[in-house]
């Protein structure tokens, strides 16, 4: 299968994602540019990490104008499978891909360490090769990861099982002492209602192999390369 | 004589400088030369009182494929087609200014310096000194430097591995804000920041060029300096996603044939960078000053030649092969515009409007004067050096009291409020994150790896800079070695105060000197620097800070050291002594000697050729996979390292013997060359054999395991108490 990632200006983790996908995982994976509206070759599509635009004013939210976008949300409603990372969760909530707003981190501070997420939805594409309550062992790296929805919204992700990822500790517990972020019910990560969208801030390409610290990073992608190999035959 | 003092006093020039310029023209220079002047024999530009003494530095190794000074950096072979470059910067005045934005600049310069040589940045690394965290303006300056890196380092994908932070009221007024660049060359491909031929077009890339920064190199970082709110026009403005796309823009330009020559804008804008090219390529240089693009209306020649806009960058282009650079940056939404052209001649001709300005020859400017001294030895260093360490009375608290209070001081507790601020995981590579003694990256495609580090313990350079500064090199090395990399390269930056001082003359004298011993000894050589002088607070110079940037090569990255003990019943063992605990001379300018006792005093000592064996011994050992865990006992001494080894392992440790009468300087001494290990009981005979091989003391002191602390029979700390100092120290001594 192929993965296209796309690339904005200020993305930085594109050759990272690039790495775990191809280099660890063997897949072919291409680079997209921000100006490029044609997405009909890729299997899959991942929104990376990074500044998008600099994201002077909010981020993710300029990046919601580019002509790549346009062809995102095109792909995506197709059913397409789209994974947003960090940055890319930012820029998914600010094109309406998903519900909800990333917030500027609660303690004020930029904040990069290494987190275990529960797997709270094992059922998607994204997620089929964990279990129920697994924890990845993932870093994250942001200032404004603290997710945040009207009660409805959150309402309706929490029952619907849209909600993916939560902050937990080592033993599962989720508490908010473990938030890193003030994120609303330590949420992580969520999915759309239809399944094929998903975002989450830590970044899973940043825990590919066990030299740097784990290889966690791959449950993620090898779920969406299992799924869509499937499909595909 | 028409030049006023005023002037003079505007730009850092003496009198008598002003003279060697009507002798070597022949005549009174022009206004906007003058300013060309000021700003190329500034200090920091010119090197006027360091110059020769930097010559005198160990430059040469096997490893070196472009020589240090041939360009911006030397670059390094690491075998498998891979090189390295690296350099620190200090961005001192500019952060006591304006903390935030000086820092941040900082990096933004750094940067620009590594991949202007086309190497792809890999690693940052930032080396800070502040004031004690108790005075409120030190935290104001404190919070907005550590912002700024974290601001501008976060955007730019480049991990922030490393470095240090260490707080004296020697630096209350004087911040001191250096950062390290590592860049990583594939295939041999690096940039020469020169032209070709004679014809090649100077192109500028990047930002527009502004007001900000006049004066920088000159007014901020080359003259005595007091705070001073009005110089805040002097410090430049960063945009970290600008130099993002410039640096992915820069590196792909390389790979276009008509791209000859790559250099970077920094002190003194591009006067000093593009007559700096010029010089280099041994040409002359027509600049058409009012073809850069300005962000602002009415700028004079003078402005836009001496601004320090942050974010550009000059190419030199062979003429007819422009187009495809500019293709490539209107691709990255970047400004590219041809700003003049390398000529036959000596001159660098400034054209306004087709108007000829000033013609001058470019050796009269890049050939600032040479300032010789040899200081002499002041009687007050003498009179700390001989002070008496044994007067110094035994604490009325508990060894576990001091122990924990030790551990949480500002010098000694955990950085992970600091650096947990910075993005160290981006490009995956990091297989030793911050934390340690040094961090170690992989490079992908390779089974090598890089450890680096930054070190410089500026007490021990004051009180002796000499022996100071060769202990600065030696621990920088030994922060590699104990991870199991072979030291490879240095980088120093200099802060030092006022040059023009009998003290100040001395101590750099010296603290090069030292330098020079210890990289020799070591067989490395100093690939780049940089040099902060007129770093003064309240009048008084700070502590001689030559700081360090070490970096040591793994042939395997799979067989690294880190600091925590692992396993129960490993056995603990001090490589380098003969003896368990220090004795009462390693108290000289130790951290427990100015915490406890308030007293900065004694001769620091150094066995340079005991310090490499251990060295050696202790890479070996790692190679080998004898050890466990491999810590550099520094500050704070060995019940430090041992609580520190302890804590990251979440595990508890027992030392055997009693530290005794003078407990606290056994166990807060601070005596050089000694590195502790843990290793499974199996290993230690083989250990033995190494350590007797190349004639190195080796200690059994004691074992790994259990929930505490415990040194001898009577005294022992809970390790929960030791974590809790350890790991809320700094936050609880640097909050409001």
């Amino acid at each position: 299968m192929k993965f296209g990632i796309v690339v904005f200006p200020g993305t930085w983790s594109e050759k990272d994602t690039h790495y775990a996908v191809n280099g660890v995982l063997g897949q072919d994976a291409e680079y997209i540019w921000h100006g490029d509206e044609k997405l009909d070759q890729y299997d899959a599509i991942v929104l990376p990490g990074g500044f998008s635009y600099g994201d002077f004013l909010r981020c993710g939210a300029i990046a919601r104008f580019s002509p790549v976008m346009e062809a995102v949300r095109n792909f995506a409603n197709k059913g397409g499978p789209v994974i947003g990372i960090c940055n890319g969760f930012q820029v998914l909530c600010e094109s309406g891909l998903l519900p909800g707003v990333l917030m500027r981190n609660d303690h004020l501070e930029f904040r990069c360490i290494w987190t275990d997420l529960k797997v709270e939805n094992p059922s998607t594409m994204f997620t089929s090769t964990a279990t129920a309550g697994q924890i990845l062992h993932i870093p994250m790296s942001h200032g404004e990861g603290n997710y945040q929805a009207d009660s409805a919204t959150i309402k309706q992700l929490e029952d619907n099982g849209q909600v993916i990822f939560r902050y937990a500790d080592t033993d599962g517990n989720i508490t908010p002492a473990i938030n890193p972020n003030g994120s609303i019910n330590n949420i992580a990560g969520i999915i759309n209602e239809r399944g094929n969208v998903m975002g989450m801030m830590p970044h899973p390409e940043k825990a590919s192999e066990k030299l740097i610290g784990g290889d966690d990073g791959n449950v993620i992608f090898t779920s969406m390369i299992e799924n869509i190999v499937t499909t595909l035959a | 004589m028409t030049v006023s003092q005023e002037t003079l006093d505007e730009i850092a020039l003496s009198r008598d400088e002003y003279e060697a310029i009507i002798d070597r023209l022949g005549r009174e220079p022009e206004p906007l030369e003058l300013g060309l002047f000021g700003a190329l024999w500034s200090e920091h530009c010119g090197y006027k009182h360091t110059k020769a003494l930097l010559r005198t530095l160990p430059a040469s190794s096997e490893r070196l494929l472009v020589a240090p000074g041939a360009e911006n950096a030397g670059v390094i072979d690491l075998g498998d087609g891979l090189s390295v470059c690296f350099k620190i910067e200090s961005h001192n005045h500019p952060s006591a200014v304006e903390p935030f934005e000086g820092a941040a600049t900082g990096v933004g310069g750094i940067i620009r310096d590594i991949f202007a040589m086309g190497a792809r940045p890999i690693a940052l690394l930032n080396s800070l000194r502040f004031g004690q965290p108790d005075d409120a303006r030190t935290r104001y300056l404190m919070n907005g430097v550590i912002g700024g890196i974290s601001s501008y380092g976060n955007c730019i994908g480049i991990p922030d591995v490393g470095g240090e932070i260490f707080f004296s009221d020697s630096y209350k007024g004087n911040p001191l804000v250096n950062a390290m660049c590592v860049g990583l060359i594939e295939d041999g491909k690096m940039a020469s920041a020169s032209a070709k031929e004679p014809g090649d077009l100077l192109l500028l890339v990047g930002a527009d060029t502004g007001r900000d920064g006049i004066h920088g190199a000159s007014g901020l970082a080359s003259r005595s300096f007091e705070e001073q709110a009005e110089m805040r026009s002097a410090v430049q403005v960063g945009n970290p996603f600008l130099e993002k796309v410039l640096i992915e823009a820069c590196i792909e330009s390389l790979d276009l044939p008509g791209v000859v020559g790559l250099q970077d804008c920094g002190a003194a804008g591009i006067t000093s960078a593009a007559i700096e090219m010029a010089e280099r390529s041994s040409m002359g240089l027509k600049l058409l000053i009012d073809k850069v693009p300005r962000r602002e209306q009415g700028m004079t020649p003078y402005e836009v030649m001496l601004s320090e806009s942050q974010e550009r960058m000059l190419l030199a282009v062979t003429p007819g092969e422009e187009g495809p650079v500019f293709d490539l940056f209107e691709k990255w939404d970047l400004d590219a515009t041809v700003i003049g052209e390398f000529e036959l001649g000596e001159n660098v001709r400034i054209f306004d409007k087709g108007e000829l300005v000033t013609s001058t020859p470019v050796i009269t400017l890049t050939d600032a004067p040479e300032y010789k001294f040899t200081g002499v030895k002041p009687q007050w260093l003498t009179d700390l050096q001989d002070a008496d360490l044994s007067a110094i009375p035994v604490p009325a608290e508990s060894p576990s009291t001091l122990l924990l209070k030790m551990l949480a001081a500002p010098n000694i507790a955990s950085r992970f409020p600091i650096y947990r601020q910075y993005d160290y995981h981006v490009q995956t590579n990091t297989v030793v994150e911050p934390g340690g003694d040094a961090a170690v990256l992989r490079l992908k495609g390779s089974k090598r790896g890089i450890a680096v580090s930054t070190d410089c313990n500026g007490r021990i350079c004051y009180l002796d800079p000499e022996i100071g500064t060769a202990i600065a090199v030696a621990e920088a090395c030994r922060n590699l070695s104990v991870t199991g990399a072979e030291p490879v390269a240095l980088t120093d930056g200099l802060n030092f105060g006022n040059p023009e001082t009998a003290d100040v003359q001395f101590q750099l004298t010296e603290s090069i000197a030292g330098m020079s011993r210890a990289a020799e000894a070591f067989g490395i050589p100093i690939v780049s620097g940089n040099a902060s002088m007129y770093n003064q607070s309240s009048g008084k110079d700070i502590y001689p800070t030559p700081i360090i940037g070490s970096l040591g090569l793994l042939e395997d990255v799979e067989k690294h050291a880190t600091v925590a003990f692992k396993t129960e019943g490993d056995a603990i063992v001090l490589l380098g002594t003969d003896s368990t605990w220090d004795g009462i001379d390693g108290l000289a300018a130790s951290e427990y000697l100015d915490l406890i006792h308030g007293k900065v005093e004694g001769q620091p000592a150094l066995d340079l050729d005991l310090e490499i064996r251990t060295q050696t011994v202790c890479r070996d050992a790692i190679a080998s996979d004898l050890i466990a865990s491999g810590h550099d006992v520094s500050d704070g001494g060995l019940a430090i390292a041992i609580a520190e080894s302890a804590i990251i392992g979440g595990i508890g440790a027992s030392i055997t013997e009693a530290p005794g009468e003078r407990w606290d300087a056994a166990m807060f001494g601070e005596t050089q060359s000694r590195i502790l290990v843990s290793l499974s009981p199996e290993n230690l005979s083989k250990l033995k054999d190494i350590t007797s091989a190349l004639n190195v003391p080796m200690t059994l002191i004691g074992s790994v395991g259990g929930d505490s602390l415990s040194f001898g029979d009577s005294i022992s700390t809970p390790l929960v108490d030791a974590d809790d100092a350890w790991k809320n120290g700094f936050t609880l001594a640097t909050s409001d």
